[in-house]
């Protein structure tokens, strides 16, 4: 690639104009140009390949979406070509069809948040048959019983190794945790209110779940935080829980590193008594996380279009049902979470959810430092991924928030922050927040960077950041990463403006780690697989031969 | 357009692009006395060609023949004629505008696709002759008219507008309605057990200067979703209701 603007924030580089070499799937100093395809970048934005670190895109929760919503599918039909294979989409796309559309859009590594470790296998198999992706999984661990009752005995390291023996057998990369202690409450139809309440069978409090477990991945040594849903998520009055979550674990943090990932936090930032009153917390949240260094976020932006709201959050789905009385599934995981999914129509009149699309926007400008907040929009949940160009023109644009914001609910217009904002982001903020920042966070090492060794996944933009000023052109712009120029994984040219040139099968990455005592599977253990799970302890973990091209990434543990 | 450009419209056979002219026989109206927008007309059995006239917006077309699913889906002005019968989901979802039927119509008359709740929204859709099942479901506006008898679920989950079924109707007619007016001039064996009976009524209005004599039997519900519908049931074709006088 010669002569593109470069923006690799993990190196300093800021619009640069390089060359950048690539061989054998990595970047290299230098190549013999006589033998090599050249692309002729100048004119255009070179960035690593899009990282994205929260993305319901596989698994049983998204498929059983998927067979609620035959009319979220009809109107969106993705044709075969000689290369790709037809597909469905809009807010639920099938498996192939997400691979395709993400690497339009540049995208080369994504996260699959919310695996139920009973549903490893499902989501393996989805996770296989999604192309032209790098892919990972996080399985729910919040309201797993051996955990919880760790937990309670203070049994930190045994409860360690038996997270290494669950990260190993359902091929996980980090551990999520879902509206802690409240799933498994769920389950008897209660819910907790606040961290010290009780969890219900299980002597212990979302607070105790939280630093356990954070205690948990940091003996264990795992290269990403605890990935945190709240509780109370997408209740008015939340900021005040998620500012008590961040708190809690405040004294664990060493060395000015993150220690807890609160995801999609726009649904966690509500302040008010009720939906009435609804106010934005951005505020209060954003002076805590610039004052902190524990913390890492990423937005869950909404998008006014229809979606399908799914998290293991079975509680908050009820709710949401309730609001709507649209058509539903609720689902119990066994003994192990919860699941909820609820079709949804965000719209702009709607002061609520005008307040939402307000709040996600205000914490991605009020937090200073760009590393401390990425971009998602939770999907499918906030809206479908395929909008992420629109926000990348919100947050480069002061014009672009303005004419969404003529058009949204008064009363929330007279509410927000956002006038009072004038932050726009460079484009090296936005590779940052796009990918830099949610692969350090994530600890790829050979991801979200152009670095000597870095995988050679990149996206090529069809924009000159010399003549094109995003603030005032944000058409343009949102129009340029709509369809990547091209896009590059593992040093292969797969997608160019939009068309896909290449089908290739990213790996799956996960977890090989290693303790230095093996989990102890007691008698016990097996009997309560036998009594109470539908999989017995035998056939419980998910082989490295099941995964389709398997990388492990080695951890060594300190218990 | 001129008739080459017409017969270059690409159109799909099963999983094949196809041109127009490859499929039919295309020919200028002789026809001077047409009016001036755009008339269509299509003479033949297409039974299997799907979607004719969807989101159709102004003019009008004509069918001589059978036509496939999906007539006039989504369709928001002008009018469709068919001199024959016609497959499942004829006006889904449509909009505004006319469709009049001559033979029968096939099941989801004026439905909308599976899983969506945006049915009927506006225009007139006539049947002179018999439809299938679940007939107006998820209905918000516009109205029914149909000549012929009708299948089951007539008017499920409808939510307003008006449907007037002249033949005999089949079980469980209203079925989750909320609102709106379902008029049944033949028979009707059995009223939902989750209807209340009302009154009795001497006539009913369809439409503007449109009346039919009754007496009907006025059903309200569906209770179950706590609706407030009205199921208008002639009387003198329904001897069987008799038995809900005695709650008058």
């Amino acid at each position: 690639m010669k002569n593109g603007f470069v923006y690799d924030p993990l190196h300093g580089i800021d619009g640069q104009k390089m060359d950048v070499a690539v061989k054998n799937g990595k970047i290299v100093e230098s190549v013999d140009e006589h033998k090599v395809t050249t692309i002729d970048a100048s004119r255009m934005i070179v960035m690593p390949g899009g990282v994205d670190i929260h993305t319901h895109i596989a698994g049983a929760e998204v498929n059983s979406g998927r067979l609620l919503r035959p009319e979220d599918h009809y109107k969106d039909i993705e044709r075969k070509t000689s290369i790709t294979r037809s597909g469905v989409g809009r807010s639920i796309p099938s498996t192939f069809t997400t691979g395709y559309r993400y690497s339009r859009m540049g995208y080369t590594t994504i996260m699959n948040p919310s695996m139920p470790p009973l549903e490893a296998r499902h989501t393996h198999e989805e996770l296989n048959d999604t192309p032209m992706l790098d892919k990972a999984t996080y399985p729910l661990l919040g309201d797993w019983w051996f955990v919880l009752e760790y937990i309670a005995q203070n049994n930190i390291k045994e409860c360690a190794r038996h997270v290494a023996w669950l990260m190993k057998s359902t091929k996980g990369y980090a551990i999520k945790i879902v509206n802690p202690g409240g799933l498994e409450a769920w389950g008897f139809g209660h819910n907790v209110k606040n961290l010290d309440d009780q969890v219900p069978h299980f002597c212990t409090t979302p607070r105790e779940i939280i630093r356990g477990l954070c205690k948990t991945n940091k003996l264990l040594n795992l290269p990403h935080t605890i990935h945190l849903h709240t509780n109370n998520l997408g209740k008015p009055g939340n900021y005040q829980t998620t500012l008590e979550t961040m708190k809690c674990v405040e004294n664990l943090a060493a060395d000015n590193k993150p220690v807890i990932h609160i995801t999609h936090c726009q649904f966690s930032a509500f302040k008010g008594d009720d939906w009435g009153t609804l106010q934005p917390g951005s505020e209060e949240i954003a002076s805590y996380v610039n004052t902190h260094s524990h913390v890492t976020m990423d937005m869950g932006q909404i998008i006014f279009t229809d979606t399908t709201t799914m998290t293991a959050d079975g509680p908050f789905q009820y709710d949401l049902y309730g609001l709507t009385g649209n058509k539903w599934i609720n689902h119990d995981v066994e003994t192990e979470t919860s699941a909820g999914i609820v079709p949804f129509r965000y719209r702009r009149k709607s002061y609520v959810h005008a307040v939402q699309w307000s709040i996600g926007l205000e914490l991605a400008l009020l937090i200073k430092d760009p590393w401390k907040i990425f971009m998602t929009t939770d999907h499918p949940n906030a809206g479908p991924f395929t909008f992420y160009p629109k926000i990348i023109g919100w947050l480069l644009s002061k014009k672009a928030r303005e004419a969404t914001m003529r058009r949204i609910n008064p009363r929330a217009r007279s509410q927000s922050l956002l006038p009072s904002i004038g932050r726009e982001l460079s484009f090296y903020e936005i590779a940052v927040v796009t990918r830099a920042g949610q692969a350090k966070a994530l600890g790829l090492k050979n991801k979200g960077h152009l670095g000597l060794g870095a995988d050679a996944d990149i996206a090529i933009f069809d924009i000159n950041p010399e003549k094109t000023d995003p603030s005032r052109k944000y058409k343009t712009v949102r129009k340029a990463f709509r369809k990547a120029a091209y896009t590059i994984k593992d040093g292969e040219i797969v997608s160019k403006n939009g068309e896909i040139l290449k089908h290739v099968d990213g790996a799956t990455m996960w977890l090989d780690v290693k303790v230095n005592e093996p989990a102890r599977i007691t008698d016990d253990i097996k009997k309560r697989f036998k009594e109470y799970w539908t999989v017995e302890y035998e056939n419980y973990p998910v082989t490295e031969e099941y995964l389709k091209k398997s990388n492990p990434l080695p951890v060594e543990a300190k218990v | 357009m001129s008739l080459n450009e017409i017969g270059m419209q690409k159109i799909w056979e099963g999983n094949k692009q196809k041109r127009l002219d490859e499929l039919f026989k295309i020919d200028n109206s002789k026809d001077t006395t047409a009016s001036e927008s755009t008339m269509i007309s299509i003479s033949g059995d297409v039974s299997k060609v799907k979607r004719i006239g969807a989101q159709m917006k102004n003019g009008g077309i004509t069918i001589n023949g059978n036509v496939g699913m999906h007539l006039g889906e989504e369709m928001a002005g002008g009018k469709i004629t068919v001199n024959g019968d016609v497959g499942s989901w004829a006006g889904s979802m449509m909009k505004n505008g006319a469709i009049e039927i001559h033979g029968n119509a096939g099941d989801y008359l004026a439905a909308p696709y599976r899983g969506s709740t945006k049915g009927m929204h506006g225009g007139k859709i006539t049947v002179h002759g018999n439809v299938g099942n679940e007939a107006g479901a998820y209905m918000k506006k516009g109205t029914i008219k149909i000549h012929g008898n009708t299948g089951q679920f007539v008017g499920l989950r409808m939510h307003d507008g008006t449907i007037q079924v002249q033949g005999d109707c089949d079980a469980r007619a209203g079925a989750c309605m909320i609102a709106g007016k379902i008029v049944i001039e033949g028979k009707l064996e059995s009223i939902l057990p989750s209807f209340t009976v009302d009154t009795i009524k001497p006539k009913v209005k369809i439409e503007e200067n449109e009346t039919v004599q009754g007496p009907f039997y006025v059903f309200l519900g569906d209770l179950a979703e706590c609706g407030n519908g009205k199921l208008y049931v002639s009387k003198q074709n329904n001897p069987q209701l008799t038995i809900y006088d005695k709650f008058l």
